[in-house]
């Protein structure tokens, strides 16, 4: 009887015993990395904080340098010296004031009209749905995403089209709603997360409490979700602002910042003023987060 | 099968023509007569190559898309592989997107020969890039149509910088049931009391500038315009002027070729400018609509193969050369991509036996109505040297200021 309590720890002692005096290097690497936390986190977040880095902020940086730069219009060849002249020309001249006053225009029509299409949308999924029917609405939402930008922009195109199904022409009106449409999936979906994490019984006491419906969305459901429909604005908004696809399609004759800036590297070849220009929506989208910042939705995302 | 065909090469166009209009393609100025050495630059002293030697076994080619097929985008499409076989030199292709894309492959030094346009040439030609080319050397060189020799665009003081590969205009579409009469004149889009306020389009591109520049050349001579891609400030002024007001009663402007097919089968555009290929896409739709170069002639463009000066497989290169503009391969090439073919004996070698006449490939007086396009520089273009005219960059500028 002593020898059967004995016989399950036989094994496993040898290996006990033995694994502390030729641990493999894996093995070791393992120990060492479970001992110092810090080099462990420094090792996993090295590669993002790389890309971030390097790719990401290193790519802003070159283009803000070169916006500093001019090219030579014969050979079109860069030349590296200093000169405000790109700035100059995009804040003097009056048409690029008005193709980013419209670019901002579109954009914020865009996020207001997901907005308003996007939270009932939302809502439903979040709060009326069965589980199971909430499952097939995320499918639904999902689906479009995985269809092409351009075959999407191009139905637009045959739907708007005078003889198509719409029929309403191309311009300005008809942009905001092809790109309302291709980033509506970008304004449900964190709507939709934020409402999720929303309790019910908040609602249901905000009822036995005796708020009606508009009171309960302004005082309970628009504070608490407040900072997912500014995470999805974000989305809206910058994929607006920097859009210049949809509006060659079905924007008839008009003109967004996008394409100032395709126009003068395709064409061109002006990288420089290219890049001034392409500073004017990062420096939009700074002012935008800022601003969203001293809200306080970010602190909450 | 025809109408699929038709569509791949539609395609094949669109990607490449529509990076020409980026890019800007063809080119040449006007007259003819003044080579762009009288206009401001000297090329380096450069020499062609005297004798063809044997082939190095490969050659690098920077080419528009369309411009070398092996037989990938459709098996039927093959001038590659023929090459290789009746050469022994292996064609690795580089396609390019524009021709500012073109100049900076060639300037790696890593490529033999490249399909440029007009601009792109006369900047190869400037730094010392491409090589002139000693034609002797290209047999097939013979038969290329005279109006296509020693152009401004593929030249420089009478000495050749490359073989021409084909060229086409830039016409003018309406819609038969909307447009009557029959529209023989640029007016149609550029008058401001025209019929057609809001159906009519224009191509988005600062070259278009142009368009409106030959306009003004017929209507305006005052103006003394010689050549529409040679403008100083009053003309550049004018031709702005006229496409500011044109704006109000454009439709939509079409940089792309699907585009401008729709929006011509659904009658959303009823004028405008366009290519050949483009009318006959839409022809073969059913849509009424007929396409035609005014009375003032109109824009065009025009591509030239040319050899680096530091290629590492020359004579791979002009094999090539001989062999892109022979009969047969300029048929395949012209018809797959849909222009006028150089070769005046490429007409006999087409399956579509009225393709020539379509593309108008003989018809010399045609073209030289056709002004091909060029990317303007400071130097004008058209000889004169007590102004100074305005570049490429300033017309960017413009059209975005057109565009408003």
């Amino acid at each position: 009887m002593g020898s059967a309590s004995g016989t399950p720890a036989a094994p496993a002692s040898p290996t006990g015993r033995t694994a502390p005096v030729r641990p493999g290097p894996r093995r070791r690497v393992a120990a060492a990395l479970h001992r110092h936390a810090g080099v462990r986190l420094s090792l996993l977040l090295s590669a993002p904080l790389a890309w971030l880095g390097v790719a990401y902020l290193g790519a802003l940086a070159a283009l803000f340098v070169t916006a500093f730069w001019s090219t030579d219009s014969f050979t079109g060849d860069l030349v590296r010296t200093f000169t405000w002249a790109n700035f100059h020309d995009v804040v003097t001249i009056e048409v690029y004031r008005t193709v980013a006053l419209r670019s901002l225009g579109v954009a914020a029509a865009v996020t207001l009209i997901d907005m308003v299409i996007a939270f009932p949308m939302a809502f439903a999924m979040a709060k009326v749905a069965s589980p199971r029917a909430q499952r097939w609405l995320v499918i639904a939402v999902l689906t479009p995403l995985w269809a092409s930008y351009l075959v999407k922009a191009y139905a637009w195109r045959v739907m708007l089209s005078s003889d198509g199904l719409l029929g309403w022409g191309y311009g300005l009106t008809a942009t905001v709603l092809t790109l309302s449409y291709l980033w509506l999936p970008y304004m449900i979906l964190p709507i939709y997360a934020g409402l999720e994490r929303l309790p019910d019984s908040l609602l249901d006491a905000a009822g036995d409490l005796g708020a009606r419906g508009w009171r309960t969305f302004r005082t309970v459901v628009w504070p608490l979700t407040f900072p997912a429909i500014v995470a999805g604005s974000v989305f809206t908004f910058s994929l607006s602002l920097g859009d210049y696809i949809a509006v060659k399609i079905v924007g008839g004759k008009s003109q967004l910042i996008g394409n100032v800036v395709y126009d003068n590297i395709g064409a061109a070849n002006n990288l420089p003023f290219a890049a001034a220009v392409a500073t004017i929506p990062v420096v939009i989208m700074l002012v935008y987060l800022a601003a969203v910042r001293r809200t306080g939705a970010l602190e909450n995302l | 099968m025809r109408s699929t065909r038709l569509v791949i090469a539609t395609a094949a166009l669109a990607l490449a023509a529509a990076a020409c209009g980026g890019g800007s393609t063809g080119g040449s100025t006007s007259g003819g007569t003044t080579a762009p050495g009288h206009s401001g630059f000297t090329p380096p002293k450069l020499e062609a190559l005297k004798s063809l030697g044997a082939g190095e076994g490969q050659v690098n080619l920077v080419a528009w898309a369309g411009y070398a097929e092996d037989g990938s985008n459709d098996p039927k499409v093959d001038w590659v592989h023929p090459f290789e076989q009746a050469s022994g030199c292996k064609v690795n292709t580089k396609t390019a997107g524009t021709s500012d894309e073109m100049v900076n492959l060639m300037k790696t030094g890593e490529y033999d020969a490249v399909s440029a346009s007009g601009d792109a040439s006369l900047r190869l030609i400037a730094s010392g890039t491409a090589a002139p080319v000693n034609t002797d050397l290209v047999p097939n060189y013979k038969n290329v149509f005279q109006g296509l020799k020693l152009k401004p665009w593929n030249s420089v003081g009478g000495v050749a910088y490359g073989v021409p590969h084909g060229r086409g205009a830039n016409l003018l579409m309406w819609r038969t049931d909307k447009v009557t009469p029959a529209p023989d004149s640029w007016s149609v889009v550029f008058d401001p009391a025209s019929p057609y306020k809001g159906k009519l389009t224009a191509y988005d591109s600062p070259i278009y500038i142009a368009d409106a520049a030959l306009y003004l050349m017929a209507t305006k001579p005052e103006l003394g315009i010689k050549d529409p891609y040679a403008l100083d400030d009053k003309q550049f002024q004018a031709a702005v002027d006229l496409l500011k007001q044109q704006k109000q009663n454009i439709g939509e402007y079409w940089s792309d070729y699907t585009k401008a097919v729709q929006s011509f089968k659904s009658g959303d555009t009823v004028a405008g400018t366009t290519w050949q290929v483009i009318a006959n896409l839409v022809k073969a739709d059913k849509a009424p609509v007929e396409a035609a170069l005014p009375k003032e002639g109109s824009t065009g463009w025009s591509d030239t193969w040319m050899v680096a000066a530091k290629a590492k497989h020359p004579n791979c290169a002009y094999k090539w050369l001989d062999w892109i503009i022979s009969p047969k391969a300029n048929a395949q090439v012209a018809e797959w991509f849909g222009e006028a073919p150089s070769n005046s004996e490429a007409c006999a070698q087409t399956s579509d036996k009225g393709f020539c006449d379509t593309y108008h490939a003989t018809d010399e007086t045609y073209f030289s109505k056709v002004h091909f396009w060029t990317t303007p520089i400071a130097q004008c273009l058209d000889g004169r040297t007590d102004v100074k005219c305005k570049d490429y960059s300033e017309w960017t500028r413009a059209w975005t200021e057109i565009k408003g």
